[in-house]
């Protein structure tokens, strides 16, 4: 019987062989981009919330205060979601028959909460506290991003518990002085390997990386 | 060496003291009866009622298996028996002992290759089966095993964005990595040592589809001389890679034991009586293909009673290897003064499953000793029904090592008993199903006997043939 | 008339008042807190599904999300109040604490007051009225009650008949006090199936009146146990406990003990724990008695050679030895004769007002209960009974059944009945009403000496339901009062039965109500003492007690099912009986030599026949019962208790006759049929002479102080090849007190409560899936007819070698850097291995899905800051890690370290001995560093050198050296 393979078919198959392997390598690597894509991870995008709220404007433009509206982040493990209440303050005058506040004041009406698409999802056995962080100097800008500056608020980081281990690894890095946490236009100094490392001595920061610590 | 003069020092006259001995190859094989004869069992068109009915039952068993993974990863591992304290039974009882039966069979086709010891060229590649589809069934428990194993893979190391990697302490990271080593090595092992033959599969096919088949798997085998010497280099490069291998592997094995502090687990001797007892296991089960199919498929001539008689006397050396080791254990025990140690011996021959140590003693121990006379080593049918009691009796030890260490430990507060489950039965028997269903496939579709390593134990033919003798 | 209005109470806080959170919050709660509830698997590679945040409104002042608050109020456990602070999330009541200004409490809990909680969210409760098994509504109700109630007020109440509970609340007696005035022609019953029948058949032999008797064993220093649990069971068994360990604390050279001698007819927690136990059949507890008040010259003829003479005569030495510093606590369902000697025992020995208390009832009216009750049914069956209101109380499930009041129910032409549940009796009247839970309605109640606490609603009403009161105030006026309303009007005619001044105005009022509210109780409210004359001894006839022969049957209420009112808590049901560790049933309890006598094994089902009627159950051995004496426990066999209740063990009530409510002699026992799988959580309680749990007698520490270290040597820092640990911060660590174990497993249940872990079922039990964190390990003892038992609670060693570290493969559990053994769930892959190498087996494995991930009221109770475990991960104690990052972060905003004590356990915050000291070890003067200083300190299991970070003081007994000699 006559030799059925071409003598192009060794070589033919030693590529195939080679492919595969690439490929395999392929397909791991791109599933390990993926994984910790900002497109995985809702990272900058936008979310679509009931009333068209800008921190843009609220922050950036009338220069509100994040504690006005935010009122619980100093001494609760959460930061709180203004009541309509707190909307109602202001908008009980301005913009008092703008179509784009009539949720607000329908809820304040109905007495029916507005329902706020959560923007920073963090995995449920996660336990993360909003107090300790802004008294130990971390700013609301420096996890939040430049909210002043987003019509409708994202996720600025990429929330994976590396970011996290990032800054409780390296605290001075990122610690600015307590006056300064919560402006929106703090630019982090050029001196900040010395202003970090005091500052972490003044507030007695600990570098907490136990698992514990985030994790019950 | 080329291939005749490696024949022409295969086809040696007798040594001294070889008188007697029955051939490794029965008279009349001959290098042309001999290929047609192998590879006429995956070529032959009309298929063997032997073959059918066992790889029948085997699938309906291995169906039983996947329903009962189905259930358990819908409702989760409480549907086997463990609980705490025995938090690991029949799954580890079950994943150490295709383990031990797969080291056996590369021992074989390894080992004995190394030492030369030409009389496993015709069991080799069986041998070599027997590990696959051990490998096969072994590889598969520590997964079923798990709590969540959908992220097994976190016991792997890869890069991540929790910044975590595997914790290297732990045995069962060592247990990844020698699972994977030993089964990447066998395979490759196996499927090297197979090329030649798949060559003559080849050139032998008559249909198109298996023609084409394993003419790809042969990867162009012409059988030039520099072919062999590549093929020879890489087989003992290979075997000198998979001896460590069987060795290391099983010793990773019982670091899952030896290293926890668990009375009765946590002891220095474990390596080497783990390995020991695998190679008893393994050459068991190896013993009972080999006799099941010389017998259906009409191999007494290339299996022949030298074979069996070798891995009976293999059987028996560990055997004995392993009874020494129980006979000392109460002794080591006792000299540790250690309670716990010391109740764990008592417990194991007293205790609640007393009865799988002595059925353990009994047929994994004694069932051996029934070799030392010749005649249940040559006999057939004796020696398969032995070997099968060994396989046997080597389950029950492993399972009798979980539920007898960690049913009873330090706090009798905490001691309990176990009950496997029907869940726990259909995996075992199921993957009884898994074993044979691969054997059995690879039996009919691969050469299962190495045709070139026999045809090194015949003489040069020439009309009339000859034979070792 | 207007329908009851719901909803109208606001909860007040300690202090001022504030707004309930609205529903949109309530849903709220569930997305962020219960949120917790998901474990999603997988790391970045999962997206998680989006989620909302519901804001308030109008946020309600001084509310906070994320930071609980703490309301005062009282758990009223089967009509008696223990003080309690319930933390509240978005006003959800989660977690039930102790209120240290009560004297029932004093911090402290019990089982039951733990357990509390889960009944408010118990889903099976009652949720609509139910009028002839169909769905009606409270209008309805209303409308028809009003028509029923014509021709009543027309014949001032004839033919109307109230049917309640034991009533201790003061408000509500003055309620029915104002219908039967309105009513004269109307009756009034009380029933309780469990409570002090033979305390008020004794008092009044002894005192010829109805008084309350409670103990200050703070004070007592020879105490005697006439088969009386009271360190595990009843209204004060937490004070109880508290006052007793409070005299057995050994530290340094102080090495003063009270003593304890038990005689039981069953092994109780109170009876292990004893210095000196003796088993005695129940019928010989009065010759007894007799023969100790005869040999202490209380009365009595001076026993001719009594054949108790071996105990009576150091007993009474010692009793003698220590007049005014004594106590003799009867059991309360021992025989009316055994109370009133014990009274004799206690005034001739000078103990009434030292170490034990006499009071004025705490019952609004006392009375024979059964006497009352028979009545009742007589009435009911000869047709004088036109409507019966059962408010409260189940007595087609729990009436003696020679009554059949079940019979008699059926021949009332309108009944009416209020309840959490819908339960047996529901069923059989025409109408059910909702009854709410004291969590959700306001209310008054008194503790165990009288002190009365104003309930507090910690929640809106679940259901639309109701409270007696409110449901009395129908019979009175319309429109009809809320429970508010009713409770305020009284105090404010009453505020000054506090002891302090009336309130002039409604401006002091307010403050005193706002005070008494805020505080957890009235001050002085407690009932002023009565000092009873010499009470007389009635004659115990001198009969030779083993000529009474055949087998005794005793009845006690359940230590956790109580009478079978708690019989859906799941919580309860598979808390591990103190002493059998049986969960999920009840057992037909005796010696081993009783069932080798009647050829009977373990879980073997038998018979019982008595008066014609019978009951099968299994069998459970248990040593240290009397011989021929068999134990049941009252509460199981419910039909219609709910999923959790129905099915668990078998109704013993139903051989149980009103002539005899707590023993019956001469009952045939017979084997029936196959055997009960009982679910035990520990089968092995023989220690085999390993020194786990250690107790010397005190006069070994006295002589030898350092024996522990013997016993247990500790191995040297340095004899291990893994690096030590440096804790640079804190270095937590706990230490118990074997001493003061008193085995009543309120711990467990604390535990339990705070750590949201699941109730896996009896089938999961029975395969020893039980997923208690902290058990407390039970060990026999001593002479095997006779045996003492040890306790240890086990909770995670949190080892500084820790094993279960070393072998895990992904890093699941590691040491934190202040000495926590963290156990990370969401890391966890199950492999088990872990749980293989903890020598102490405290580890435990969710084998399947067993945390109630749908039900919502279930979801209300979960503790938001504890992950609710997934299916397939290990778990584990983990010294409460949650309350020790909480008081990290609260000290670091406040610059500051953590003080001692600041941080409590669950277990720790729970146990009424104070048996649990949790701290920071790097501090010297913390109580646990002191505590692991003393000589008595050992880690368990040592020469494993885990270096556990609990450790244990090793329990010291005091036995009489007179009685040791005879035994």
């Amino acid at each position: 019987m006559p030799e059925p393979f071409h003598p192009l078919a060794n070589t033919i198959f030693k590529l195939v062989l080679l492919g595969a392997g690439a490929g395999l390598v392929a397909v791991l690597w791109i599933a390990y981009l993926v994984a910790r894509s900002p497109w995985e991870m809702l990272q900058q995008v936008p979310r679509e919330q009931p009333v068209a709220f800008s921190h843009k404007h609220h922050v950036g433009g009338l220069g509100l205060d994040c504690r006005y509206c935010h009122v619980s982040v100093e001494v609760s493990s959460f930061a709180d979601i203004p009541p309509t209440a707190i909307c109602m303050n202001c908008h009980s005058q301005m913009w008092a028959v703008a179509p784009e506040v009539e949720p607000v004041r329908a809820s304040y009406r109905t007495g029916r909460s507005i329902q706020w698409t959560k923007v920073y999802e963090l995995p449920e056995y996660v336990y993360f506290d909003h107090s300790i962080h802004i008294h130990k100097g971390v700013g609301c800008t420096t996890c939040h991003g430049q909210v002043d500056d987003m019509p409708l608020t994202w996720q600025s980081p990429r929330l994976t518990m590396s970011w996290c281990l990032d800054c409780h690894r390296h605290p001075d890095r990122y610690v600015r002085p307590r006056s300064e946490v919560f402006s929106v236009t703090y630019k982090t100094p050029p001196d900040q390997s010395t202003l970090g490392k005091q500052l972490v001595r003044e507030y007695q920061i600990r570098s907490l990386t136990s698992c514990s610590t985030c994790h019950r | 060496m080329r291939v005749d003069e490696r024949q022409r020092e295969t086809a040696r006259p007798l040594r001294a003291g070889e008188e007697g001995q029955a051939a490794v190859v029965a008279p009349g094989v001959t290098f042309k009866n001999l290929t047609g004869q192998i590879t006429a069992i995956p070529l032959q068109p009309h298929v063997p009622a032997f073959w059918i009915a066992c790889f029948g039952a085997a699938t309906v068993a291995l169906c039983v298996m996947a329903a009962a993974i189905a259930i358990l990863l819908d409702v989760g591992v409480g549907t086997m028996g463990n609980n705490i304290p025995v938090a690991w039974a029949f799954p580890i009882a079950n994943y150490v002992w295709w383990i031990e039966i797969a080291v056996g069979g590369s021992l074989l086709s390894s080992i004995l290759h190394l030492f030369n010891q030409s009389w496993r060229n015709s069991i080799n590649r069986l041998a070599e089966g027997v590990t696959l589809s051990g490998i096969a069934c072994a590889g598969l428990f520590p997964l079923l095993h798990l709590g969540r194993v959908w992220i097994f893979y976190w016991t792997l190391p890869y890069p991540n964005t929790l910044t975590i990697q595997p914790q290297f302490r732990s045995p069962l990271v060592w247990d990844v990595f020698g699972i994977f080593t030993y089964a990447l090595a066998s395979i490759l092992f196996w499927y090297l040592d197979m090329i030649p033959d798949l060559a003559s599969m080849r050139d032998r096919a008559t249909a198109r589809l298996p023609y084409l088949v394993y003419g790809i798997l042969a990867l162009g085998w012409r059988g030039a001389s520099r072919h062999w010497r590549i093929h020879e280099k890489a087989g003992i490069l290979l075997a000198g890679l998979l001896t460590p291998l069987v060795f290391t592997v099983h010793t990773v094995v019982s670091f899952d034991f030896a290293i926890a502090l668990v009375p009765g687990w946590h002891s220095t001797i474990f390596p080497p009586y783990f390995v020991d007892g695998a190679i008893l296991a393994g050459i068991s089960m190896v013993t009972m293909m080999a006799i099941a199919l010389r017998a259906k498929f009409d191999l007494k001539n290339i299996i022949t009673e030298r074979h069996l008689n070798n891995l009976a006397k293999v059987m028996l050396t560990t055997s004995v290897i392993l009874c020494y080791i129980y006979v000392f254990e109460p002794f080591t025990s006792w000299y540790s003064g250690d309670p716990y140690e010391m109740y764990t011996v008592h417990n194991r021959a007293a205790g609640p499953f007393a009865w799988t140590y002595w059925a353990f003693v009994l047929l994994g121990l004694g069932g051996p000793q029934l070799l030392w006379w010749s005649r249940n080593r040559t006999n057939p049918k004796r020696l398969f029904l032995i070997a099968f009691l060994v396989v046997v009796g080597m389950w029950e030890e492993r399972y009798m090592l979980m539920v007898t260490s960690l049913g009873r430990d330090f706090m009798p507060s905490a001691w309990a008993n176990y009950a496997a489950t029907a869940e726990d039965n259909a995996l075992l028997y199921g993957s009884i199903g898994l074993f044979l269903t691969v054997f059995f496939f690879l039996w009919r579709t691969l050469p299962m006997i190495s045709i070139y390593e026999v045809r090194q134990l015949l003489p040069l033919s020439k009309p009339g043939g000859g034979t070792v003798k | 008339m207007p329908p009851l209005i719901t909803g109208s109470s606001p909860l007040v806080r300690i202090g001022e008042e504030d707004q309930l959170p609205d529903q949109a919050t309530r849903r709220r709660f569930f997305e962020l807190m219960g949120a917790s509830t998901a474990l999603i698997t997988g790391a970045g590679c999962t997206r998680p599904p989006t989620e909302f945040l519901m804001p308030y409104v109008q946020p309600p002042e001084k509310t906070l999300p994320g930071v609980p608050k703490y309301y005062a109020t009282a758990a009223v456990v089967n009509g008696l109040a223990q003080g309690v602070i319930a933390e509240t999330h978005l006003g959800r009541p989660t977690k039930i604490e102790g209120n240290p200004r009560h004297p029932a409490s004093l911090g402290a809990t019990g089982v039951l007051s733990q357990a509390s909680v889960l009944d408010l969210y118990d889903p099976d409760r009652s949720k609509v009225v139910i009028y002839r098994e169909q769905a009606s509504s409270w209008d309805a109700f209303i409308s028809a009650f009003q028509q029923l109630l014509a021709p009543v007020r027309a014949t001032h109440g004839r033919g109307l008949r109230l049917l309640t509970e034991t009533v201790i609340s003061p408000s509500t007696g003055a309620q029915i006090a104002d219908v039967l005035a309105a009513l004269p022609e109307a009756r009034w019953h009380q029933y309780d199936p469990a409570g002090p029948h033979s305390a008020r058949a004794g008092s009044l032999a002894a005192f010829g009146r109805y008084l309350n008797t409670y103990y200050r064993l703070d004070r007592a220093r020879v105490i005697l146990s006439l088969d009386s649990d009271f360190l595990a069971c009843g209204p004060a068994s937490t004070r109880y406990a508290h006052d007793f360990a409070l005299r057995r604390r050994v530290r340094g050279s102080n090495t003063a003990m009270n003593r304890l001698y038990a005689v039981e007819s069953h092994m109780t927690a109170t009876g292990g724990k004893a210095d000196h136990r003796a088993a005695l059949r129940y019928s010989e507890f009065p010759q007894f008695a007799a023969d100790l008040a005869a040999a202490l010259g209380a009365g009595g003829a001076a026993p001719a050679g009594s054949k108790y003479a071996a105990w009576v005569g150091p007993l009474a030495r010692d009793l003698d030895a220590h007049r005014g510093a004594s106590a003799i606590i009867p059991g309360e369902h021992q025989s009316p004769s055994v109370h009133a000697l014990c009274h004799a025992l206690n005034t001739s020995l000078g103990n009434a007002g030292s170490t034990v208390a006499y009071t004025e009832p705490l019952e609004v009216r006392s009375e024979d209960q059964i006497a009352s009750l028979r009545e009742l049914v007589s009435d009911m069956e000869s047709g004088a009974v036109s409507l019966l209101l059962i408010l409260g109380g189940n007595p087609v499930y729990n009436a003696p059944a020679d009554l059949d009041f079940a019979g008699a129910l059926r021949r009332v032409p309108m009944s009416i009945k209020l309840g959490l549940h819908a339960d047996e009796t529901s069923r059989l009247t025409h109408w059910h009403l909702p009854e709410t839970h004291f969590y959700e309605d306001w209310g008054d109640a008194r503790a165990y000496d009288g002190t009365v606490t104003i309930l507090q609603p910690l929640i809106l009403p679940l259901y639309e339901s109701h409270s007696p009161v409110e449901v009395l105030d129908l019979l009175l006026r319309a429109p009809n009062r809320t429970s508010r309303e009713i409770l305020r009007a009284y105090w404010r005619g009453h505020a000054a039965s506090g002891g302090g001044a009336a309130p002039e105005n409604d401006g002091e009022f307010e403050s005193w109500w706002r005070k008494s509210v805020g505080d957890g109780l009235i001050a002085g409210s407690a009932l002023p003492e009565v000092t009873p004359a010499q009470a007389k001894a009635p004659e115990v006839p001198h009969t030779d007690s083993t000529v009474r022969s055949g087998l005794e049957l005793v009845f006690r209420p359940d230590p956790y099912i109580y009478d079978g009112r708690y019989a859906n808590n799941a919580w309860l049901q598979e808390l591990p009986k103190p002493i059998s560790k049986l969960t999920w049933d009840n057992a037909v309890h005796m010696n081993p030599r009783t069932a080798a006598r009647l050829h009977l094994e373990n879980q073997q089902v038998v018979e019982l026949k008595y008066g014609g009627r019978s009951v099968r159950g299994p069998v459970w051995i248990s040593p240290g019962d009397a011989d021929d004496t068999i134990t049941v426990s009252l509460g199981y066999g419910r039909t219609d208790a709910g999923v959790i209740g129905n099915g668990a063990g078998f109704d013993v009530y139903c051989v149980r006759a009103s002539d005899a409510l707590w023993c019956v002699a001469g009952v045939e026992i017979a084997t029936a049929g196959a055997s009960h799988r009982l679910a035990a959580t520990q089968t092995e309680k023989s220690m085999h002479d390993r020194p786990l749990v250690i107790s010397k007698p005190v006069a070994l520490y006295e002589s030898d102080p350092d024996f522990v270290s013997r016993i247990r040597p500790e191995p040297l820092l340095d004899e291990t090849l893994y690096p030590q640990w440096t804790y640079t911060g804190y270095n937590w660590g706990m230490a118990i007190d074997l001493t003061a174990c008193v085995n009543c497993n309120a711990c467990v249940i604390a535990c339990q409560a705070e750590n949201n872990i699941p109730v896996v079922g009896k089938a999961e039990v029975l395969s020893h899936r039980d997923m208690h964190w902290l058990r407390v390990d039970v060990y026999y003892t001593g002479n095997p007819d006779n045996p003492s038992a040890l306790y240890a609670p086990i909770p995670c060693m949190h080892c500084e070698q820790a094993p279960c570290e070393e072998v895990c493969p992904v890093q699941a559990t590691v040491h934190s850097s202040d000495g926590l053994n963290d156990m990370i769930y969401n890391r966890c892959v199950g492999t088990r291995y872990c749980s293989n190498n903890c020598p102490y087996k405290v580890r435990r494995f969710n084998w399947k899905l067993y945390a109630d991930w749908y039900t919502e009221q279930l979801k209300m109770q979960k503790n938001p800051d504890v992950t609710v475990r997934s299916r397939g991960v290990m778990e584990k104690c983990t010294y409460c890690v949650q309350r020790i990052r909480e008081a990290e972060i609260h000290s670091q905003d406040e610059d500051r370290y953590i003080r001692d004590g600041e941080i409590q356990t669950a277990c720790q915050q729970a146990c009424p001995t104070q048996a649990i000291r949790f701290g920071d070890m790097n501090n010297s003067a913390n109580q646990v560093a002191r505590l692991k200083r003393e000589k008595l300190n050992y880690s368990m299991l040592a020469e494993l050198n885990t270096r556990p970070h609990t450790t244990y003081l090793a329990e010291l007994r005091n036995p009489n050296p007179a009685l040791l000699e005879h035994s």
